[in-house]
């Protein structure tokens, strides 16, 4: 089973062990795992501005990169689902890479639902002791259904312990550009968040997706929080 | 209503920081949620009544012209006068003109939001009429000097029983009440006299039904029923969209609306209204006109947004909608806020007048998954911020940016070699506890936010390095 691995630009220039954990989780799966050198961007931060041929430029790309692949996966709720749920608007007009894209679509996955629903992944490598709680990141539950899957493996590390926030479905307030466009809404919305977690007790938030995790660490920070962890979950379960 | 789109940063700054309404927002925050979630489990089959809501309105869409003319013959054939409003000022200008045939000299309202687009009570008003608005929440917003709506349900949610027993005891001249039900009471009696005395009463219109020529009004204070019946007159004001083929259709539909609005199984009032008042009846207007209203709603049909316009204005996407529990509905300017008005408003009063609207969510699809008319409403901010980026409606440093990052991203050596300076670039400027907290170029982000710092090397080099070193990856 050959596995294209879609690091997503955030992992890349932000936080690259985590994308080596993810790998690290596919292969402990049983995936032999292929990174296209080309790949950058999915085109999102396009698309939700409203820039279509720019979107369109770039989604062409991924698609070519990946689609010699059984499946692509990535470490994002948010990816997968512009993959998964968005590229067929960016082709409607286009009937030949619209079929290209909704059949690499059909094999698309977010991390964890990849690891519990296709690899079946029973033994978790990492190791962790204390409380988590997780958030569940928008495009990730409302596009990917990511919900039990996390939860699944998690359940799988004797060490920990899940203590679920208050509103873990709500949005933390990243929205890609719109973080920095409604800085003064999204901070907002991002102390909320870290209120939640705060009364939640846990020593670690655990999410799947970049934005979220730059968003919330960010405001964590700021408020004076050096203790809290913000971990991803591939991060948490790879022990690395 | 006067349009303040326009300032809508300004405005959600000073709600963010106004602290009797964050702890009015605070208090109601969660209860239509939970109340929606509670209701909704009566249902055998949530999803497939959503689906059929969302067929039923979308058939009425497809055919609008077909059932609106249907209505008008099943109307006119019971006694009912339609008029067609292109835009809002013809809206005034029929109801002037009909109070002016009947020789009214006070009319009495229930709620009807299309009526706030043309701001009828002003031009009631300027024309030398009495109007009194019969609905608790526009009768609030009414005696406090026309304060504008804050939600297409509960107009006045964003004030708190205390700024309403103040204002009371303040208009009224009356002691001032602290109970809730006083206060009810006290605003039943001011009303009392008004219903008695009107010559005509206005209502909304929920649903617009074609095959009877009916209008169904959904109250739960009852005071839309004793608007329009008791008055000789009764004028229901709705927009062309709210049409639907059959009651068959309203049943339907009503399994959803006041399940997804307040939680409740069904509204404590639902009436429906079919002709004037017949040989030997003993109640109903005498004289019954509906007003159809455009006013930007066939533009929508033929456009990209044009299923908002399946909207039954049940409130679930701005009670789910964080960014509208933060700021609350005046930051949104305009008459609709929330996910439902950030489309709405544009589309009616021009994309120019509202920059931010179609900017100002995180696209979280929260208000997608309640709507119960299954609106996509992300999908259709966006198509909105498409129409912006094309009629170059946004900032030029952000639109370069855009283009910038599209340009280099499909340049993969170009990307990594500019993405390898950057990242460490930033992780230098993140010093030793790896957060920037000052930005120069993203100071909306850290202004309130620290950003943390990259890790100072890229995954695309170091994934090569492993490789160039005969590793297993
Ligand atoms: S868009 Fe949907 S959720 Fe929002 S008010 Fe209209 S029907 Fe209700």
């Amino acid at each position: 089973m050959r596995v294209g691995f879609f690091v997503t630009c955030l992992v890349d220039l932000m936080r690259p062990a985590i994308g080596f954990a993810a790998i690290k989780l596919l292969e402990a799966g049983g995936a032999e795992v292929f990174v296209p050198a080309t790949q950058t961007c999915c085109g999102q931060p396009g698309y939700n501005s409203g820039d279509r041929d720019g979107a369109i430029a770039l989604a062409t790309k991924l698609v070519a990169e990946f689609e010699a692949c059984d499946y692509l996966v990535a470490p994002s709720g948010s990816c997968t689902g512009m993959i998964k749920t968005h590229y067929a608007d960016l082709f409607r007009d286009d009937a030949p890479m619209l079929a290209r894209a909704e059949a690499l679509g059909a094999r698309t996955f977010e991390l964890t639902d990849f690891l519990v629903n296709v690899l079946k992944l029973d033994a978790v490598p990492g190791t962790f002791a204390g409380t988590v709680t997780y958030h569940d990141s928008c495009a990730g539950l409302r596009e990917m259904g990511v919900k039990a899957q996390p939860r699944a493996l998690l359940a799988r590390m004797p060490g920990v312990r899940l203590n679920e926030m208050t509103e873990c479905e709500t949005c933390c307030g990243f929205g890609g550009t719109f973080s920095i466009k409604y800085g003064e809404i999204a901070t907002r919305l991002a102390d909320d968040k870290c209120g939640h977690i705060a009364a939640s007790g846990a020593d670690a938030v655990v999410l799947g997706d970049l934005g979220c995790m730059l968003n919330i660490e960010g405001r964590l920070r700021r408020r004076g929080d050096r203790r809290t962890r913000v971990l991803h979950i591939a991060e948490l379960l790879a022990g690395d | 209503m006067q349009i303040a789109s326009m300032h809508f940063k300004e405005r959600a700054h000073d709600n963010m920081g106004n602290a009797q309404l964050q702890g009015n927002l605070q208090k109601i925050k969660g209860k239509f949620v939970a109340k929606r979630r509670q209701s909704l489990v009566e249902l055998d089959d949530v999803e497939a009544t959503r689906e059929a809501a969302r067929a039923i309105r979308q058939r009425a869409l497809d055919n609008l012209d077909v059932w609106l003319e249907m209505f008008e013959r099943n109307a006119t054939a019971r006694g009912a006068t339609v008029l067609w409003a292109e835009t809002p000022a013809d809206v005034n200008r029929h109801v002037l003109a009909i109070a002016a045939r009947h020789g009214v000299g006070k009319i009495i309202k229930s709620k009807s939001m299309v009526s706030e687009e043309s701001a009828l009570d002003r031009a009631i008003e300027a024309a030398g009429l009495d109007v009194v608005e019969t609905d608790l929440g526009e009768y609030i917003l009414q005696i406090n000097d026309y304060e504008p709506p804050s939600h297409i349900i509960g107009p006045a949610l964003h004030k708190s029983k205390e700024e309403v027993s103040d204002l009371f005891a303040r208009v009224h001249g009356t002691a001032r009440k602290v109970e809730i039900n006083e206060l009810c009471l006290e605003a039943r009696q001011m009303l009392r006299k008004h219903y008695l005395s009107a010559d005509m009463g206005i209502s909304g219109g929920n649903f617009f039904v074609a095959e009877t020529g009916s209008v169904v009004l959904v109250t739960n204070e009852g005071n839309a029923t004793l608007t329009t019946t008791l008055p000789d007159v009764h004028v229901a004001i709705s927009g062309i969209e709210k049409i639907v083929p059959t009651l068959e259709d309203v049943a339907t539909l009503m399994r959803m609306l006041p399940r997804s609005a307040t939680g409740q199984s069904i509204s404590n009032y639902v009436d429906l209204l079919t002709g004037i008042r017949g040989e030997g009846e003993f109640h109903g207007a005498r004289h019954m006109y509906f007003i159809l209203v455009d006013a930007g709603r066939s533009a929508v049909l033929g456009s990209e947004v044009s299923e908002a316009l399946r909207c039954i204005r049940c409130g679930a996407c701005m009670n789910h909608c964080p960014v509208y529990q933060s700021i609350g509905g005046h930051s949104y300017g305009w008459v609709y806020p929330g996910p439902i008005g950030s489309i709405l408003t544009p589309s009616y009063i021009g994309l120019e007048n509202a920059l931010d609207l179609p900017q100002a969510s995180t696209l979280c699809n929260q208000c997608g998954v309640v709507c119960p008319v299954k609106i996509p409403l992300p999908d259709l901010l966006r198509k909105l911020r498409e129409q912006q980026f094309a009629r170059r409606l946004r900032p030029w440093s952000e639109r370069a940016g855009l283009r910038l990052w599209s340009w280099l991203a499909a340049r993969p050596r170009l990307f990594g070699a500019s993405t390898r300076i950057g990242v460490r670039m930033l992780r230098w400027l993140g010093g030793r506890d790896s957060l920037i907290h000052r930005l120069p170029l993203g100071r909306g982000w850290t202004d309130g936010r620290d950003m943390p710092a990259p890790a100072g090397r890229t995954f695309r080099e170091l994934y090569a390095a492993r490789r160039a070193d005969g590793g297993q990856r």
